[in-house]
């Protein structure tokens, strides 16, 4: 994990990345988000705090995950690709790097309440898991929506002890799950702390769990020297919603600029289409849930519904961090559709034997539009497993053949 | 000079009353006649709520009466328009927008401050505004329009910070009545609240301090603008426009409900 502050890319004092970032919150969360601002630096460089943090990871989450060479898949698009397994951590995605971390902050901040938003449900499901683990109370607020096509998820946040709320306000999305879990903080203004799920929230959430989910791409330059011979890749290559798993990936390649990051983001029917999630080409800035950033809104500025068929990638938003690193030319962005997203699924299934989630398939979707080179090393952040999505699958088992 | 937001208090000094609705509910053109009802059943000050999709501040009636407005064609230019005539009929009530900042950010911070003050508009609160970025963004907007930001005060809220907000404005101080957003019920133990309330009060603030947030009928009104300069309403409001076929008689009714 990262506790270096030169790049370039590191946010300003008031928590921006060029125009982007900031804290745009109501004054009855201004204590709180204060002082985690305050605390969270010097928390994540105490010894103590990383020699827990540290010994989580490997034996409880099972780090360092495997950077895997993916031979089949190299040899179909003509290049060197390789797997990051975040598919194998704890609870099947690289969601709890960032749930492990702040439950250790929230614990150091004398906090006794977790809570916490979900869309899918994989980080509600990180966020329950290390509650148990600690023995902390844990609400999830969920999208009705989400919780009526995420079943199993549901059932794995209670069964790890965790109440979900089902959000029916708006939307009845992440968006609204979001909102609900501001509220119960404004509500709760004392003894709570909310485990925001990804780089997005007011500074220093972006922040925080970007250097939570670093050890990524902090893993990445270690096994690609052994394995290469080199530390740098020539792609990066992440699926963005918020943009929590690309964060990671991306952290320690910032300011290598050999190194090309790509984000891929969920264009759902077709950008557009009116059904689409691709928020870096349909989005303007503005400010969501405390943060300034990229957002898909009406000319009123009201906030508009995104459509994906993951629905790890249906936020109307993206990361602070991420909308200058689109604006800035640092990374380049690619949307793809359900359809393609769908074929990947099937192409890594059969050619490498890992299921991979809907959201870290549109991420292999778009290998076949890098550009890539027959001598180019191109890492994948395998972000999560498919089991989750299996009921997806079925429904679409035709277009998987 | 004094804006008319001080001239409200100087005038009547204790207990008043400050009413917030969602402009364009129930119906897109219940504005100006909520304003009109609203300032002959004696309000003493107006918060026109601007609709927002995602209003974070907000309890579940206020986010319901939001998604109605909107859904009725409510937005910036539309309330604008409707506002131009607001001075010709109601010249003294202080008037306030109330509202997000991300439907202003696309309108234009600047257009947003020129239009609110063409309409006579007082002042503004903006809730998810915070401290530093209004006075290093927008402080000198707000002034060449001279609009009065409003800044919420929580049980939470540190003394130094409530005397540096209180040096910037010359409207009032918005005291949260404890955790939680709008509409909620006070869930506090007995005397926790009064002991802020009093506490703020101590203060000797240069601004008078209306108490908001949970504030629904006589007897809580009466009772937080025992502590205070007043209360404000909202969401009991709103509660009280839903299924009218007449929204201006039923907001007579309830203001009449609250101070007679």
């Amino acid at each position: 994990m990262s506790t270096s502050t030169t790049s370039a890319f590191q946010p300003n004092a008031r928590g921006y990345y060029g125009e982007f970032g900031g804290a745009f919150i109501p004054e009855m969360l201004y204590p709180n988000v204060e002082e985690l601002r305050e605390q969270y630096l010097q928390i994540l460089a105490e010894p103590e705090f990383q020699a827990e943090y540290q010994l989580l990871l490997r034996d409880y989450v099972g780090r360092p995950t495997p950077l895997f060479e993916a031979k089949r898949l190299s040899a179909r698009y003509n290049t060197r690709i390789y797997l990051k397994r975040e598919d194998l951590c704890h609870t099947g995605a690289h969601k709890v790097n960032n749930t492990v971390g702040q439950i250790l902050l929230a614990k150091r901040l004398g906090k006794t309440r977790i809570i916490a938003e979900t869309g899918a449900g994989q980080h509600g499901v990180a966020t329950a898991t290390v509650c148990a683990l600690m023995g902390l109370e844990c609400i999830v607020y969920m999208g009705k929506t989400d919780t009526e096509r995420q079943k199993p998820n549901v059932e794995r946040m209670r069964l790890l002890g965790a109440k979900v709320v089902a959000v029916t306000s708006g939307s009845q999305t992440l968006k609204d799950a979001t909102n609900e879990a501001i509220r119960d903080w404004i509500s709760n203004p004392v003894d709570t702390h909310y485990i925001i799920g990804s780089v997005v929230g007011p500074h220093p959430y972006p922040d925080l769990v970007a250097r939570l989910q670093s050890v990524i791409s902090e893993e990445m330059r270690k096994q690609l020297l052994e394995k290469v011979g080199r530390e740098l890749p020539d792609y990066v290559v992440a699926c963005v919603g918020g943009g929590s798993n690309a964060a990671g990936a991306f952290y320690h390649f910032l300011d290598e600029p050999s190194v090309q990051l790509v984000a891929v983001e969920a264009a759902g029917h077709g950008i557009h289409s009116g059904h689409s999630a691709a928020t870096s080409v349909l989005g303007t800035p503005g400010i969501i849930h405390g943060s300034r950033t990229l957002l898909m809104q009406d000319e009123h500025g009201q906030i508009t519904e995104p459509y994906s068929i993951s629905a790890g990638l249906d936020y109307p938003g993206i990361g602070p961090l991420h909308a200058y690193l689109g604006s800035s030319g640092r990374a380049r962005f690619i949307s793809i559709e359900d359809e393609d997203a769908l074929t990947a699924v099937a192409e890594c299934s059969r050619l490498e034997g890992i299921i991979p989630a809907l959201e870290t398939a549109h991420a292999l979707a778009a290998l076949g539009q890098l550009g890539a080179g027959p001598e180019d090393v191109v890492v994948i952040n395998l972000s999560g497993r498919g089991d989750k999505d299996l009921e997806t699958y079925m429904k679409y088992a035709d277009k998987l053949k | 000079m004094p804006n008319r937001i001080q001239e409200a208090f100087a005038k009547k000094g204790q207990n008043l009353l400050n009413v917030y609705f969602t402009a364009g509910y129930p119906k897109l053109h219940d504005t100006i006649p909520l304003i009109e009802a609203l300032t002959e059943a004696g309000a003493d000050l107006i918060e026109i709520g601007m609709p927002f999709s995602d209003p974070l501040a907000d309890g579940p009636v206020i986010q319901q009466s939001s998604s109605v407005a909107l859904a009725n064609g409510m937005n910036l230019y539309v309330l604008f328009e409707q506002l131009q005539e607001v001075r010709a009929k109601v010249p003294d009530t202080p008037l306030l927008l109330m509202g997000y900042l991300n439907p202003i950010m696309q309108f234009g911070m600047e257009k947003f401050c020129q239009a609110a003050a063409e309409a006579g508009v007082d002042g503004l609160i903006l809730p998810d505004l915070p401290l530093v970025e209004y006075e290093e963004e927008y402080q000198a907007i707000f002034k060449k329009y001279n609009l009065q930001p409003v800044f919420l005060i929580t049980p939470q809220t540190a003394p130094e910070r409530i005397r540096h907000m209180d040096t910037l404005t010359d409207a009032f101080l918005y005291l949260v009545s404890g955790p939680g957003t709008t509409g909620g019920a006070n869930t506090q133990a007995e005397g926790v609240q009064e002991a802020y309330f009093e506490r703020i009060a101590d203060m000797k603030l240069r601004n008078p301090r209306l108490i908001g947030f949970g504030i629904g009928d006589k007897a809580s009104f009466q009772r937080a603008a025992s502590h205070a300069h007043g209360a404000i309403i909202g969401s009991a409001f709103i509660r009280a426009l839903e299924d009218t076929p007449d929204a201006p008689a039923a907001a007579k009714r309830f203001v009449s409900s609250i101070l007679n």
